[in-house]
Order: structure tokens, then sequence, then C-alpha cells
């Protein structure tokens, strides 16, 4: 009996072999034995087919949910846009980590940058730093831009104060109001383009002004 | 050595279902339970059961709302606190508040109000709500399953009219 040649493992209903060995038996038998062997061997190649294929989008569907939860549960990436944060970030072309855990246990405090859902449009994200926490005396600049008026508030029980480090353009609690603690989707820790200034971002704290 | 790889097939099972499970339930919908009589009439009309509820997460993803819809959302005072309740008004509409004068809500915030609004904290005690603290939408009533059924969207006559709200003086 010849070697198999190497299609055969991709159509093997086509076994040319077994139908000469049985050549000597009766006709009939061939013409059975080749609709069967046809029929079995296509429907084992469809069965596998299947069954791989199944299995391997079982297999991406469980990457896409352990990405999820690392996304929603450990850090994410975000490209922060915009001039309002301007000495700490660049108004474009950043990219930083967000971490989820330290919102998650409450351990957001002053001084820390954080990513927030806006009050305003719920389908926007802002990154600001937080100035006050719950129970604080705040005294802001209204408008410094054009004058030195300030203003105090107390910031309300669950709530934060949250505001750019360019305050002269930058739309924070000075528009909005204190935020809700629930808002907060996470801080920003880490900072991976640009290369140069790949690291840390906790010891960035704004200067007192 | 052949206990050692079964219990790390073992471990291994229960973590991919976990990680399955919550992603499910972040994106598109879980079932909770609600405690307390602030929706009275439509969840847990008899004190001694609590009803556990559909919640679709999809409403997430546009934050698209209309009045009558119930949500669950995370409190304005208190991140950890979840509340249920029915929005009353969304950004733009005049609301009346319960010193009798009229407000209008603000952009990306609802107003809430529970149905039993006898013993229900609601908007009318912290104000606007912001629209990013809403957790999930309520659509179905799962369990006990005699009381399985849609939640309806209560577009509610009584209460959109100002003057045939029940005052109290």
């Amino acid at each position: 009996m010849p070697p198999p040649p190497p299609w055969l493992s991709v159509f093997p209903f086509c076994d040319s072999r077994l139908v000469r060995t049985q050549q000597t038996t009766f006709q009939i038998d061939i013409a059975s034995d080749i609709v069967s062997s046809m029929v079995v061997g296509s429907l084992k190649l469809w069965t596998d087919l299947v069954v791989e294929g199944f299995q391997k989008s079982l297999r991406v569907g469980k990457f896409l949910c352990l990405l999820h939860a690392i996304d929603t549960y450990v850090c994410t990436p975000v490209l922060p846009y915009g001039p309002s944060m301007l000495p700490t970030l660049n108004s474009t072309g950043d990219l930083v980590l967000v971490e989820r855990v330290s919102t998650w246990l409450g351990k957001v405090g002053r001084g820390d940058m954080v990513l927030l859902r806006s009050s305003e449009d719920p389908r926007k994200t802002l990154i600001k730093r937080i100035v006050g926490v719950e129970g604080d005396t705040v005294t802001y600049l209204v408008d410094p831009k054009y004058s030195d008026a300030s203003r105090t508030c107390v910031v309300p029980w669950g709530n934060v104060w949250v505001q750019g480090d360019y305050i002269y353009n930058s739309r924070d609690s000075r528009t909005f109001g204190a935020v809700s603690y629930g808002l907060v989707e996470g801080k920003l820790f880490w900072r991976i383009w640009p290369l140069k200034s790949f690291g840390s971002l906790h010891g960035k704290a704004k200067e007192d002004s | 050595m052949g206990t050692r790889s079964l219990l790390w097939d073992i471990t291994k099972k229960y973590l991919t279902v976990g990680l399955v499970g919550l992603t499910i339930s972040d994106r598109y919908a879980s079932i909770v339970s609600i405690r307390g009589s602030s929706m009275s009439p439509a969840f847990n009309p008899g004190s001694d059961t609590n009803d556990y509820v559909l919640l679709e997460k999809f409403c997430l993803d546009k934050y698209r709302f209309s009045d009558g819809d119930v949500v669950v959302f995370s409190s304005p005072n208190n991140h950890k606190e979840k509340h249920i309740k029915r929005i009353r008004a969304l950004p733009g509409d005049w609301i009346e508040t319960p010193n009798l004068d009229v407000l209008k809500v603000p952009e990306g915030h609802f107003w809430v109000e529970g149905d039993n609004s006898v013993s229900s904290l609601d908007s009318r005690s912290f104000g606007p709500i912001p629209l990013g603290l809403i957790r999930g939408r309520v659509t179905h009533i799962v369990w006990p399953p005699k009381r399985m059924d849609r939640v309806e969207r209560e577009t509610n006559q009584r209460l959109s009219p100002i003057q045939d709200r029940p005052k109290f003086y």
C-alpha cells in the first residue's frame, strides 16, 4: 500500500487506496463504501471544525473577560486631553495609567490626580486634582484671569473638591461645585508617554498657590 | 503531583467562571435584592420579603433615560450606599421642590423620588443627582416567582402636575 498523500488528512473521504483494495469484492460494496466514507469523513471534518471554532472563540471570550476585569478593577490606560492640567500633564499626547484600587478602598485624598465622570455630561470623563475632601474648607479664586476675588466654602460630606492645575483655563469645581465621591473612577499613578518623564506621578504634587 | 494539578484545574475553572460572571454583571445585567419600603407599591409590597430584580447596564453606554424609569444609583452623600428610586425629571425639566419653589434640573443631573413618598430618602432631601452615579436600570422582578413581572415605566399623571400632588402643611 503506497504512503498516504499529505492532503489526505484534509479530505479523508478521497482516499483512493481504500477503493483500490476493495476492487476484488462486489461493485456494490465499493460504491457503498465510497459513499459512507465520504459522508462519515465530511461529517467528522465539519464537527471537528465547529468544535475547534467554538473552543477558540471561548478562549477569546475568556481573554476579553480578563481584560475587562483588569480594566475595571485594577488599572486602565488613559489619554489625557486638554489644557487644564498643564504644568503636570501636557495638553495632548500623554499616556498615563489610572489605578482603581485606592478609589475602591476610599483612599483617594488631597493632592491626588483623579479620573472622574463629569457631573455635567456623564458621557465625558475629566482629569483633575483633588484640592479638598469632605469637611474641608476650600478657598479658591473665582476668576483668576480677571480678578483677585476669592470665595470660601465647605465641602459637603461624601463629596470632593476638584480643580485643574492650570486654573486659568479649567472647568472644575469652581464652576460646577463639589462632586460626589461616587463619580471618582480612579487615581493617576504612572506615566508611560512621553518616555522622557516615564515614571510615578505621586511626587508630582503641585506647589501650593 | 496529581492532586496539585487537580487543585490547579479546579481553581482555574472557578476563576474563569468568576471572571465571566463579573463581566456579565458589570456590562450587561445583574440581579440585586431590594431592601426597605421606599418603592412600596412597585417593590416589596409586604414588608416580610425582599424582591430580587434584574438590573440592566446597557443604558450606561449612552446615559439615555426617560421619565418613570426605575434606576439604581449610588448615594451622592455616601458612595458605598446604593438606592433604588424612580426618575421624575431629567435635565431641563422643571420640578417643584418640597419648600414649594420651582427648580430647573441642571445639565447632566436627574431628579428621583420613591413611589412611597412617606418613607423615602430621595431628591427631595438631597437635590438633583448627577447622572454619572447611576449604576443600572431595573427591568424585571425575578423573585419571588409569584411576583415575576416586567417593571413598568410609570410616567405618572398623579405626580407630574404639581397641583395634584398631596401636600403636607
